[in-house]
Parts: structure tokens; sequence; C-alpha cells
């Protein structure tokens, strides 16, 4: 017989004072190094994406729920947001402008009420697929009422024109700096929350609900209000979210609520990690660094995304998240210096693989888009003519010696890491506890 | 009036069927292999510039051939060497790779034809009114014509093949119980891999029809996409009948929303209830039909899931 262990409920421990107090301070001190005008731009979007990823996470990763349309809660929340900064402005509202993402989250989660209780009366794929539809409905009205959504230019605003923070005049969130800290307050206040919700008992039960929603109900629990209530809720985070892009942009149209929005909060999510609570954290830091770092580069970054995404769906599910903790679970065991040799190996041809590819896509987008600029392009710096044939020889070259290396390593690296985990495995049922 | 009339409800019915040549193939891999595949409409985009190029290069005619059978080929590696790898997941993980899929697809279309429409024409044979209809005074295309004759054309060759044919014998059974199949000695994933790719190549098909009488673009995909997904909701998930009369239904209200300019100011005046301009619900209240078109069918996926959340023809709970 198993001895019963007791478990003692200490929600304030001290590892997680550790854990939370290093992440503000993070926050808090990023500025001091990063401080050109860009890096503050890809914090503060980074911030913004990483309440709206985890709001994500509550229902793919905790409930089970695959959602094509959450950028509808975001999104509404965004024009509520920026309805209320123009009311501000014209001095018929007395709020200030740093609680506008709170108006903003609760005309999301306003939404999440109405949307969650058609959406949520099914689980699984009906839910994805009635949710695209829900964001189809909701981006299609958008243009179609111009007065509240502004059209197809959207609406604008002016975040300075509130009355300054705390009485002190020169705390105006008109520099970039002001926004960030902003952005970035919001963004700890969230990721706690949403992380202590995990712990409460609708948390617990949203688990048990995505796990086996038949033993769920057999205890008593009805799963269409757990989804709704988690949809609900996961709608006013994401309305927060939406309310610090309207901040941060000064700008909000159609394109707030789209489908692309919804897509892409999906891969952040996915990307880092959805069984993970920190897993959208780490998904939201790159796909911002994809969609507003790469894009600056090549104009093919959606391809780019779109391959890392489907690589990482069909190699490793967990996300980036279960990749560190299953190395970090190698490293604890000591057998991380065996992996070292496959690891450079791999890693140096799929590299290679991919210095390839990525020439042979910049080549033929140069030649199908930017025509008009004559047949040469500069990759990595170095000049390439489109016309001759050098460069298209050397690409699909360097691609096809890095693909043939590459399968050759791989099968190596597999042999290697099944082992060791095996070995982590046996060694963890011989030695419980 | 009469002939106006009869001639939406031939666009709508055309576009029906067209939406029905996706929802079939969509309807059949869902069923199948409960995997929901989003790449499905990027497939039908995919299918229409590859016609595009067969077309330039050999005719319309051989592209009819050709693109359909390249989709099969790209269905079967799809599934082969990509969702079967992913299967062992679950489901989720299945359906995000077809999310990534269609990403990837959409993004390499214009990396190879780039991010404007492709000039991608109706066959000379084929344009022009149908000649018969005219005389009655109803303006229709002959491309209209052609194209409810192939959606029609592949419906019958469908139900032949699931009905009459050992292998539709061995997909229907296989579409419930999978394992007593397999044990009967049948090679159930050589099955999904055949039904993948037959899926991708009505996909295909369609694209090859759709593409010239619609614009053959990049965001074709995306705007057929969620149309196709509410017509199978509102169907009934996995089930063909319901997906064609849901088909139907959408086609013939987007036809004939688009052109009607009814809207509630206008009946309730009709009905000697003027309203006053400086209502509040007067903007709302003062669209047409023709200006909430875009979101009827998705106004009909709500009903449907507040009134009969199974679909039209469902069968299955979720």
């Amino acid at each position: 017989m198993a001895e019963l262990r007791v478990i003692t409920f200490r929600p304030l421990n001290f590892g997680r004072w550790v854990i939370w107090g290093f992440t503000a301070l993070l926050f808090a001190l990023l500025p001091a190094f990063f401080s050109k005008g860009f890096a503050l731009t890809l914090m503060s979007q980074m911030g913004i994406m990483i309440v709206f990823a985890l709001s994500y996470n509550m229902l793919l990763g905790q409930s089970g729920m695959l959602s094509f349309g959450h950028a509808v809660y975001s999104g509404l929340g965004a024009f509520f947001a920026m309805h209320a900064m123009n009311r501000i402005a014209a001095g018929s509202l007395d709020w200030p402008i740093s609680l506008l993402p709170l108006i903003a989250g609760l005309a999301g989660g306003f939404f999440g009420v109405i949307f969650g209780y058609l959406t949520t009366r099914k689980a699984g794929t009906p839910f994805a697929m009635i949710t695209l539809g829900i964001g189809e409905m909701v981006f299609a009205a958008s243009l179609m009422f111009p007065g509240f959504f502004g059209g197809e230019g959207g609406i604008t605003g002016n975040r300075t024109a509130g009355p300054p923070l705390f009485g002190i005049s020169s705390l105006t969130f008109g520099p970039q700096l002001q926004v960030y800290y902003l952005i970035a307050v919001w963004c700890v206040a969230c990721m706690v929350a949403m992380f202590a919700l995990t712990h409460t008992p609708l948390g617990r039960i949203a688990n048990a609900v995505r796990d086996n929603p038949e033993r769920a109900e057999f205890i008593g629990y009805n799963t269409q209000r757990v989804r709704w209530l988690m949809l609900i809720l996961s709608s006013f985070f994401a309305g927060i979210a939406g309310g610090l892009t309207a901040i941060n942009f000064e700008i909000v149209s159609a394109e707030n609520v789209s489908a692309v929005r919804s897509g892409g909060v999906l891969l952040a999510a996915f990307i880092g990690g959805a069984s993970f609570f920190f897993g959208p954290i780490l998904g939201a830091i790159v796909f911002v660094f994809f969609s507003v770092a790469l894009s600056e580069y090549t104009k093919a970054w959606q391809l780019y995304l779109g391959v890392f995404f489907v690589t990482l769906v069909m190699f490793a599910p967990g996300g980036l998240a279960s990749l560190l903790l299953m190395n970090l679970r190698v490293m604890k065991f000591g057998k991380f210096k065996r992996l070292r040799d496959p690891y450079v190996g791999v890693l140096l041809t799929a590299l290679t693989a991919a210095l390839g590819t990525v020439m042979l896509i910049e080549l033929t987008y140069h030649v199908t888009l930017d025509t008009g600029q004559g047949p040469v392009t500069r990759l990595f710096g170095i000049p390439m003519d489109t016309g001759a044939p050098g460069p298209w020889v050397l690409a699909a070259f360097v691609l096809l010696c890095g693909a043939l290396a590459f399968e050759y390593y791989r099968r190596h690296f597999a042999e290697c890491w099944s082992e060791i985990q095996i070995e982590i495995e046996d060694w963890i049922r011989d030695n419980p506890t | 009036m009469l002939e106006a009339t009869l001639s939406q409800a031939l666009y709508g019915v055309s576009y029906g069927l067209l939406l029905f040549m996706l929802a079939a193939g969509l309807t059949l891999i869902f069923s199948m292999m409960g995997v929901l595949n989003f790449a499905h409409a990027s497939f039908y985009m995919l299918g229409a510039y590859i016609a595009y190029q067969f077309s330039t290069w050999f005719g319309f005619w051989i592209a009819l051939g050709a693109a359909p059978l390249m989709l099969f080929i790209l269905g079967v590696l799809v599934e082969r060497w990509g969702l079967r790898r992913v299967h062992k997941w679950g489901h989720v993980p299945e359906l995000l790779f077809t999310f990534g899929l269609s990403y990837i697809i959409v993004e390499l279309a214009q990396v190879i034809w780039g991010r404007a429409a492709v000039p991608y024409r109706v066959p000379s044979e084929l344009d022009g009114p149908v000649a018969w209809l005219q005389a009655l005074g109803i303006t229709f295309p002959q491309y209209r014509m052609f194209m409810m004759a192939v959606a029609v054309g592949m419906l019958v060759a469908i139900w032949l093949l699931l009905t009459r044919t050992r292998i539709g014998l061995v997909i229907q059974a296989a579409l419930t119980h999978p394992q007593q199949v397999e044990a009967l000695g049948h090679n159930v994933p050589r099955v999904f891999m055949l039904v993948f790719g037959g899926g991708s190549a009505l996909a295909g098909l369609a694209g090859v029809v759709g593409g010239n009488a619609f614009v053959t673009e990049p965001a074709m995909a995306g705007t057929v996409g969620a149309i196709v997904f509410v017509v199978i909701v509102v169907g009934g998930m996995g089930s063909l009948a319901g997906a064609f009369i849901a088909a139907l239904l959408i086609g013939l209200l987007e036809s004939f929303g688009k052109v009607s300019d009814l809207s509630v100011v206008k009946l309730l005046a009709s009905l000697g209830m003027p309203l006053a301009p400086d209502s509040t619900l007067y903007p709302v209240l003062t669209l047409t039909l023709s200006q909430v078109a875009p979101v009827l069918p998705y106004l009909v996926l709500v009903l449907i899931l507040i009134v009969r959340p199974k679909g039209l023809l469902g069968t299955r709970e979720d």
C-alpha cells in the first residue's frame, strides 16, 4: 500500500516569490540593456503577445479547446478601448489611460459571455470550426458598420490626451519607454493572475474536462458550464491584450479581429508549448521575433514561420517548452555529454539545409515579386544574379548536401536520444519517489 | 422578374455545387480519419493555380485531368509522410499540422505565381451564355453550366464508387469499424492514404472549375475555406447528404442575398410603420440584405447551432 501523501496548500511559497520577483525584475531592467527604439517596440509587442498567448492557452492547454477565433475578443476589446480613449480625449469620460486595458478586458469578457455560450456547446473539432465561423462573422460585420469599426482604415486615437499618471506631468505615455513600462506592469499582473487561476478549483476542473469530459460529468460538473467560464475568463485577458494594443499602436482596424490574428496567437501558443504554463510566453517571444524582426529582412517570413511550425508539430508536439524540459532532464541525469556530438552534427547539417532552402526561396521570391528591381538581389549582403544559373546551382547544392548529411546525423541523433530516454525512464521506474 | 429569379437560382445552385465539391472531400476525410483538413481550401487554390499553369502550356482540357491528378499525388504524399507521422500524437496535432500546411501552401503559391491574381480564363469553347436558356430570356454562362455538370458527374461517381465497388465497401466499413476491417486483412492505412488523396483530388477538381469561374489568387483559399467549414457543420459533421443540402442552401443564400435590397426599415415601412432616421438602431436596421450578405452563412451557422446542434442530417453528438 502506498502511503498517503499529505499535500499542504501554500500558494505563496518561497520558490514562487523568487520566480515572479525575478520575472518582474527582468521586465524592469530590460530597457536598460535594450534602449534602442526598435528593441523597445519589439519588447512592447512581446509583452502584449505574452498576455494574448497565455489567455489563448487557457483554452487550448488548460481546457482542451482549440479556438480559431480568439482575436475576436482581443480585437473587440481593442475597439472599445479606442473608443474610450477618444472619449477621454474629448473630456466626456473620466478614466485614466493606464487603466484602459481594464475596459477592454471587460468588453472582451462581455463578448466571451455571448459568443462563448454558442461556441462552448461543443468541444473538440466542432468547437474549432464554430470559433472559425464566429471569427469570420465578426470580421465581415466589422467592415459593415463603419460607424463603430471605422471601415477599412480603422479608428485612431491619442494616448497622451488623458490626464498624466499620478499627477506627474511627464508621465503621459508619449514616449515608447513609458508605454513599455505600462505594458510590462499589465503583463506581469496578468501572468500572475493567470497562473493563480490554474491553481483554483475552476482551473483544476477545466483540466479534468480537457482530459476526460465524461468522468467530469459523472462527478457532477457541467462541462459546458466549465468551458464557458474558462472562455469568459480567457476572453477577459485577451481583451486586456487588445487594450494594450490600442494604447501601443494608437490605431485599431478590422485586421485586429481577423483570422490572421487568431491564427497568429494559435501559432504562438503552440510553438511555445501548450501543455506548460510558461510555454506560450516562450512562443510569444519567438512569434513576435518572426513577425516583427524577421519581416524587416524578408517578405517570406510567413513561409519560414509556417515551416518552423509544421516542423515542431511533426517532431516536438510539446513545443519549445517540452524541448527545453527534456534537455534539462537529460542534463540533470548527467547524460548530456553523450548527446553533445550528435547535437553538433544535427544542428550544423540542419543549418546548412536551412541555408540552402532560404537561398532558393529568396531567389525565387526575388524573381516573382521584385522583377522591377533588376535581376540582382543581395543575400546575406552578397550580391547574386538571379538571371545566371550560378546562384541557383549553389543554392540547390547546399540544400542537397545539407539535407543528405542531416538525414544521416538525424538517425544517429534519434538513436542516442531514445537510448538515453529509455535509460532515464528505467531509472525512474526502479527508483520511485 | 421570373427570368431574373431563375437566373439567380441557377447561379446559386452552381455555386452551391462547387461548395459541395469541396465539402465532399472534406467530409469524407473527416468521417474516415477524424481529421479536419484545414489545408483543404489550400488544395482548392493549388488546383486552380496548377490548372492555370497547365492550361497555358497544353490547354484547358489537359489541365482538367492533370490538376486533380497532381493534387491526388500531393495528398498521398502529405498523408504518407506528414499526417501519418503526426497521427500518434492525437487529433489536435493532426489538425494543427494541416493548419500549418495551409500556411505553407499559400505562401509557396505566392513564391511561385506572385501575389496578384493570375489570368486563368474560361476556355473559348465554353465562353458565352447558354443558347437555349437565352431563348427563354435567361442569361446564364455556359461555363457555369459546365461547372454544374462536372459537380453532378463527380457526385454520381462518388456515389457509385462508395456503394457499387469493392473498394467503396471497404472504405465504408473502415469509416465505422477500422479495427475489424484491418482484422479482415485490408490495409486500412493505405485506404486512409487513398481517401486523403482522393479528397485532395476533389478539391483540386473544384479548383480547376472554380478558379476561372471566380478569381485565381492567393486569397481564394481563405475566402472559400471558412464557408466550406460552415457547410459541413450546418449539414452535420460527417454527413455527405447533409453537406449537399447545406451547400445548396448556402449557395442560394449567397446569390439571392447579393442582389436583394431588402432591409428591416423597408419591411417596416411597407407594413405601415416607417422608422425615423434618428432612432437608435436606424443604422443597423437600414442595412440591406446585399450589404449583410457576407455574414449570412455565419448567421445560418449560429442559428443551426442554437436550434439543432447536430447539424441538418448529422448523427454525431460532438
